[in-house]
């Protein structure tokens, strides 16, 4: 996109009915680290990849949780999405005051859009410049929702946002009809090939991405390095593993537990494909 | 920082507590404290609460006492709240009407949201209680006891909450003078696996007691049935209280002088 006339306010229409600040704001989104998002019947998996300024410095938190239930991956400006995320705690807490009960998550989605949608309609307001992937579960089932700078916001069965998501979106595309039925081991496997994908070059280790999983039974919880390893060092033996293996994956999912000792895929014995 | 329908500010103007919640202002002159009504006018009495084998049941009269006098003689006491819960209420008429009043507007906002989420009983007990507490801060109480029932995903809840912000669960509930009658009576047969027609029993026996030693309540009575198929308030049902004892065919029998 260039240049032009009509680009300086957010208040100001183009002539095509564009709103060019909007456009620029979502361009930040595109430009920071992708951010994958994916659901099954029982969990929704958030990962990340994090990039670090420099060799020196730790790289920047991406994912944050809203509430036991709610959690946040971001792409962009992330101080604007620290912002978010504290004004996401808060409405979550206040209900949670009131009502004793976990707020649903499409209305906090659609409170924070309304938010965004504010700062697109005001002269001395920018658009919030991150876009958020929100993982949650509530009443009604497992949810992953995306909200953008435009004030929009959508729900998906998987997603990612940020610098070179469209080949995570290419594999989740590939993949996603076989999510619904995933278990929570195999759900994070994709989620980090996800990422992968989107990590042209680099190996992908513990400190270059971030998982986040919640679900039915089980409050947010971000891996630790330990738990994220064995997630990363399980995916180069399950790299081929077929669909009908899928069948032992499920049964020793029954075990809920952080990435169990057994690793994700040391049961399942792949088969030898060309 | 929150909405939660108690901006009575914006609703009642001048009337809200000046001298507790703003700074004083010298510069006017000394303003008589702002007060509030400090005691009902027109109650309802007590209101039965038990859980039985398939939901909750809740019973009460439908007397509004103006005093000593039995003013109003059709009040409705229970209330639905959504499609799975019912508030039973005693004590002032008006307040449960106005309690009633955003509760309606809580559910009202549930529905238009059409995503499938809807306020449970905990919730809207949670919510209750965080009204009553919250005005009785205030010194401008709503002057009820409350008692929630419902049911949600199979589970059974039964809660009560009053005007002082007091609240609890149990399995057998009342207000009033029902705490003083109904509830030993629930104490000694209560049982988890009551039928419909045993708890409904249950229920009758104890709001005949109430109607004999309760000067308050009539022989007017609604039972409101919630199961899991949703919620049932009956029509309106006297009770046949039994006065043919030996005393009463001749009271004045020893009594000189009484006639």
């Amino acid at each position: 996109m260039f240049r032009n006339q009509y680009d300086t306010d957010v208040t100001t229409w183009s002539p095509a009915g564009r709103l060019h600040q909007v456009e620029y704001a979502m361009e930040a989104v595109k430009q920071g680290s992708a951010v994958v998002g994916l659901r099954s019947k029982t969990h929704v998996v958030l990962a990340t990849v994090n990039k670090a300024s420099s060799e020196l410095s730790s790289f920047q938190r991406k994912i944050f949780k809203i509430d036991d239930h709610i959690g946040i991956a971001m792409a962009g400006l992330t101080a604007d999405g620290r912002i978010l995320s504290r004004y996401m705690r808060l409405e979550c807490i206040n209900h949670n005051f009131v009502y004793e009960s976990p707020l649903p998550v499409g209305r906090l989605v659609l409170q924070v859009a309304d938010k965004a949608q504010v700062c697109t309609q005001r002269s001395w307001k920018r658009p919030y410049g991150v876009g958020l992937l929100v993982a949650g579960v509530d009443q009604t089932g497992p949810h992953l929702y995306q909200n953008c700078p435009s004030g929009n916001y959508f729900e998906y069965i998987a997603f990612a946002i940020g610098s070179r998501s469209q080949a995570a979106k290419t594999y989740l595309e590939r993949k996603y009809e076989t999510f619904s039925e995933s278990s929570r081991e195999g759900l994070i496997r994709h989620a980090l090939l996800a990422v992968k994908e989107s990590l042209q070059d680099e190996e992908l280790t513990t400190s270059n991405c971030s998982v986040a999983v919640v679900g039915v039974d089980e409050s947010l919880t971000i891996l630790d390095a330990r738990n994220l390893k064995l997630f990363i060092d399980g995916l180069d033996e399950s790299a081929s593993v077929p669909a009908e293996d899928k069948q032992a994956d499920e049964d020793e999912s029954k075990e809920q537990g952080l990435g169990t000792s057994d690793g994700s895929g040391s049961d399942v014995v792949p088969m030898e494909t060309s | 920082m929150f909405a939660t329908g108690i901006a009575e500010e914006d609703r009642k103007g001048s009337y809200v507590d000046r001298s507790i919640s703003r700074p004083c202002n010298f510069e006017i002159s000394q303003q008589s404290p702002v007060t509030h009504t400090q005691y009902p006018y027109v109650t309802g009495t007590s209101v039965l609460g038990i859980k039985y084998k398939d939901g909750v049941l809740l019973a009460a009269d439908m007397a509004g006492s103006y005093g000593s006098t039995v003013r109003y003689k059709s009040i409705h006491r229970l209330k639905a709240v959504g499609s799975h819960a019912v508030l039973g209420a005693s004590g002032e008429i008006s307040d449960f009407q106005q309690v009633t009043q955003y509760l309606d507007e809580l559910v009202l906002n549930d529905y238009m949201w059409e995503d499938g989420n809807k306020l449970g009983p905990q919730e809207i007990h949670s919510y209750l209680n965080r009204l009553m507490y919250n005005k009785r801060n205030k010194f401008d109480p709503f002057w009820n006891s409350l008692v929630l029932g419902g049911v949600e995903n199979g589970q059974k809840y039964l809660g009560v909450v009053n005007m002082i912000g007091v609240h609890y669960k149990d399995n057998h509930v009342a207000t009033g003078f029902g705490n003083h009658l109904a509830r030993p009576m629930f104490r000694n047969e209560w049982r988890e696996d009551l039928t419909l027609e045993e708890g409904v029993k249950l229920l009758e026996k104890c709001l005949l007691v109430l109607f004999y030693r309760d000067r308050s309540s009539i022989n007017k009575f609604q039972i409101a049935k919630i199961t899991e198929e949703g919620v049932v308030i009956s029509e309106p049902f006297a009770l046949k209280p039994n006065w043919d004892f030996k005393a009463f065919h001749n009271p004045t029998l020893g009594a000189d002088g009484s006639w």
